[in-house]
């Protein structure tokens, strides 16, 4: 019964999505006040409904409703309760209903806190996004039922989940990931306004701007939530693997990436008005192609569309009106919003120019790359597969420029900058101090580690002092004040603080992939009990193997004892105890290796357990990775820098101001004049 | 020239000579880093090429497994039914790795006719196979029954390749 109710639940989403998707923007069309003012309404029935079909699926899992298939293809009554709630998303369905879920919960957010905007643009906005999500949900009902029952066939036991998805980072990377995906849907809905209403000034960006933080900072904690799961559940200590689901990914965090810049500029300077449109057009086909790529299974085979052609074709059809019909309303209208403002040489609007372009050849090349098997394979040219060095070849040069600019941009001002008033001290500091720790720190690991002396090591530590002392004189400089620095600090605002501090987390991210890159150990050995092992300057000894019994899995497990190398002083003491796993689960039959890791900020011990080649003889795979906790954490200060720019005051009262301001710039030619003047009467912080 | 048609004129050449430039950078990167996919039938035909990197897949042959004792190298034979093809790998073999199931190998071909891979992929849960793999096979119609079995155990309707859309999404998260 349930289940039933969560399926019409479902299906009454889809005639609440239609008229979500048109009353409102026939409103606006019409000046009708009504029917723009049943956006909300539309939006909060829209997400009640889905909320109570998502619940009835989530309560179908958790009592073990093996009658219907999603439960019994994908769960178990063995699972652990938190895998059977996280099983919902462990596949095709499941995955799709939260996809849409969250997409009404984004529209209702939206409704909930942009009651600031003009009727018009919220009722379009709205709209806009009850198209997409008219989409989705006619894709799941139509094509991905997730509450199918098995009524000819019961089945007594349910399948179990792949044990590769029985985790913590299951449960928590796939809702992160698709907030942020589904987040830039929102970016979207307002680049769509914009271009039908022909008005993008100052204050659209100000709308748009906490929005795309905000998808954009979930994005960023999914994708490392998905490296730090594969790190540690694939049992290979690889921490990105350029794999094109990988990929799926990373192109629209690029795209974000760029998006966010390129909004700053259009909000401070009425710079890049239609780039930053196609910027945010772009993140979000980027999210769909994802989705697409994904979803559809072509990237398993394209022959996933033999098996199954409706779903692949029903999503690329999605894809194609969506991106169709967004560039085409661009193509038609982005000319009459070409920015009147001019900038010249040197000023920030140049190097915020030149980060995007990077970004954007850097997305481009990873694009290629991922699509570049599929175009050859639909054209029956082979079965081709782009590996790794291709990726790291084309990323890693791209992405150094856009480092240095990093500690370059903040001290430019906007608009025009004389070469003569640039302080250059900050820069020569900042260039001392990177060469001294890149030469010291260099020198340190190499020792430490046995290596020799590693360019790539040398520029990374060097790079990301840079980022962090110009970040940090910058911030210092900033925040002098007659009260000293403190309060200085205190007074600066929360888009400043964010960009420093994401700006901070992109130096410890890039220090973290430089140093494990270069100076990770890994050796497969043939391992007896008893026996030890150097690596780098540690000692692993096998001390026991022994079977353990768990909740659906019985598993092997060894106890390995670390020291450190005798070279190294006092080798008796034991500075951790790895017990690495081989699990058999019950249902699926499925073995798992489970890695061990005892991990520091400076270096991850890590241990997998191969296979068994004699009585008491094991194969194992031992790693020592320097500085990998560095990735993730600095992913984490990216994020949190992009939820703490969003904090600023500016935003919340260019919403109590916006309407006045939007009735000002009528067309807009004349708004990218009006939307300076207005800027230049409200002077807000200007460094950012 | 018009001084405005000058500037605009560089501003093209400019465009377009880093433009071939980097098309240039991203085809050669493109072309050292491509892995093409050779079936044990071409293999033995002698259309794989030696000495580059490129991967092979099929069927591990039942009994071929043999480990090289005091290592960790193993030999295994893969097939697709009309040939057979010796691989030699020295490292930790994928968790679902088996005979009787698909698997693709990363590796060169050697003079003797050996693949030495440097990296084995096998299927990531019971209804998985390397595309690649089920697409030889299904090519030469000699499909493992016992995999269409398995498969359409919970599935009403038969299933004609080897993999589910379960297994599809499944693979997706890896």
């Amino acid at each position: 019964m349930i289940p039933e109710i969560g399926h019409f639940a479902l299906l009454l989403c889809l005639p609440i999505a239609l008229m979500l998707a048109t009353i409102p923007l026939l409103g606006a069309v019409r000046g009708n006040r009504l029917w723009m003012n049943a956006a909300p309404i539309m939006a909060a029935g829209q997400w009640l409904f889905l909320l109570i079909s998502f619940c009835c699926l989530s309560s179908a899992f958790l009592t073990d409703d093996f009658s219907v298939k999603l439960v019994a293809m994908h769960s178990n009554s063995k699972l652990p309760g938190y895998f059977k709630f996280s099983a919902l998303w462990g596949n095709h369905e499941g995955s799709l209903l939260l996809w849409v879920f969250i997409l009404s919960s984004w529209t209702l957010a939206v409704a909930c806190f942009s009651r600031q905007l003009p009727d018009d643009i919220r009722a379009r906005v709205l709209s806009v996004l009850g198209m997409i999500s008219l989409g989705f949900l006619a894709f799941v009902i139509f094509t991905s039922n997730p509450f199918e029952r098995l009524l000819l066939n019961p089945v007594a036991e349910g399948r179990d989940l792949n044990p590769l998805l029985q985790d913590i980072g299951l449960i928590i990377h796939p809702p992160m990931l698709y907030i942020g995906y589904v987040g830039f849907a929102v970016a979207f809905a307002f680049a769509i306004t914009a271009l039908m209403t022909e008005k993008l000034d100052a204050a659209w960006a100000r709308w748009s701007r906490p929005w795309t933080n905000i998808a954009w900072a979930f994005l960023t904690v999914g994708i490392a939530l998905g490296s730090w799961w594969a790190y540690y559940e694939l049992g290979w200590g690889g921490w990105w693997f350029w794999d094109p689901v990988e990929n799926a990914s990373f192109m629209p965090w690029l795209a974000g990436t760029a998006l966010v810049h390129s909004l700053a500029a259009t909000e401070k300077r009425g710079v890049f008005r239609s780039w930053t449109l196609l910027l945010a057009i772009l993140a979000f086909s980027l999210s769909l192609l994802g989705t697409f790529l994904v979803r559809s299974g072509i990237l398993v085979s394209v022959h996933a569309f033999a098996s199954d052609p409706t779903r692949g074709i029903f999503i690329l059809a999605l894809l194609v009106i969506v991106i169709g019909s967004s560039l085409l309303l661009y193509a038609l209208k982005a000319p009459a919003m070409r920015s009147a403002v001019r900038f010249n040489g040197i000023s920030r609007e140049t190097l915020l120019l030149a980060n995007n372009a990077l970004l954007t050849v850097a997305l481009a090349t990873v694009l290629l790359g991922t699509l570049f098997p599929l175009f050859m394979k639909a054209l029956n040219a082979g079965s081709y597969s782009v590996g790794p060095p291709y990726f790291n070849s084309m990323f890693i040069p791209i992405m150094i420029p856009v480092l240095i600019l990093m500690g370059i941009a903040p001290y430019i001002h906007w608009k025009q900058t004389r070469i003569s008033s640039v302080q250059i001290r900050p820069w020569v500091f900042s260039l001392s101090a990177a060469i001294l720790f890149s030469v010291i720190g260099t020198i340190y690991m190499s020792s430490h580690y046995d290596h020799d002396f590693s360019w790539a090591a040398a520029l990374t530590i060097a790079l990301s002092t840079w980022i962090t002392v110009t970040t940090g004189i910058h911030l210092i400089l900033k925040s002098s004040h007659q009260e000293g620095i403190i309060s200085g600090m205190k007074r600066l605002a929360p888009s400043y603080w964010g960009m420093c501090i994401a700006h901070f987390g992109i130096a410890i991210t890039a220090l973290g992939i430089g140093l494990t890159s270069v100076y990770s150990e890994q050796r497969d050995v043939r391992m007896e009990v008893g026996q030890s092992i150097s690596l780098g300057s540690y000692r692993y000894q096998l001390v026991d193997i022994r079977g353990i019994e768990g909740a659906n899995y019985r598993s092997t497990q060894a106890t390995i004892n670390v020291y450190m190398a005798e070279a190294a002083g006092s080798s008796d003491k034991t500075i951790a105890v790895l017990l690495p796993e081989k699990r058999l689960y019950y249902a699926t039959k499925n073995v798992m290796t489970e890695a061990a890791i005892d991990p520091r900020l400076t270096r991850d011990l890590y241990v997998a357990l191969g296979e068994q080649l004699d009585d008491g003889v094991w194969a194992m795979r031992i790693h020592v990775k320097p500085f990998v906790r560095c990735i993730w954490l600095g992913t984490l200060f990216m994020a949190l820098g992009g939820v703490i720019a969003v904090a600023d005051k500016r935003y919340r009262k260019a919403l109590l101001s916006s309407k006045p301001k939007t009735l000002e710039s009528v067309n807009s030619a004349a708004s990218a004049t009006a939307s300076v003047d207005v800027l230049a009467l409200n002077p807000t912080n200007e460094n950012n | 020239m018009h001084p405005l048609r000058k500037q605009r004129l560089i501003v093209v050449c400019i465009i377009v000579i880093g433009a071939s430039v980097a098309a240039m950078l991203i085809a050669s990167a493109l072309k050292q880093n491509l892995n093409l996919f050779y079936d044990p039938s071409s293999v033995a035909a002698g259309d794989a090429p030696i000495g580059r990197k490129i991967r092979i897949g099929g069927m591990v042959v039942k009994d071929s497994l043999e480990r090289v004792p005091d290592s960790l190298t193993v030999l295994f034979k893969v097939t697709d039914y009309h040939a057979e093809v010796q691989i030699e790998y020295t490292g930790i073999l994928p968790d679902m790795f088996a005979e009787q199931e698909g698997a693709i190998a990363t590796g060169q071909l050697n003079g003797s006719g050996i693949f030495i891979a440097e990296q084995v992929l096998a299927k990531h849960d019971e209804n998985y196979m390397p595309p690649e793999v089920a697409e030889s096979l299904k090519a030469k119609k000699k499909i493992n029954s016992a995999t269409i079995e398995r498969n359409s155990e919970l599935t009403n309707e038969p299933i004609l390749i080897p993999f589910t859309e379960g297994a599809n999404e499944q693979s997706n998260y890896n």
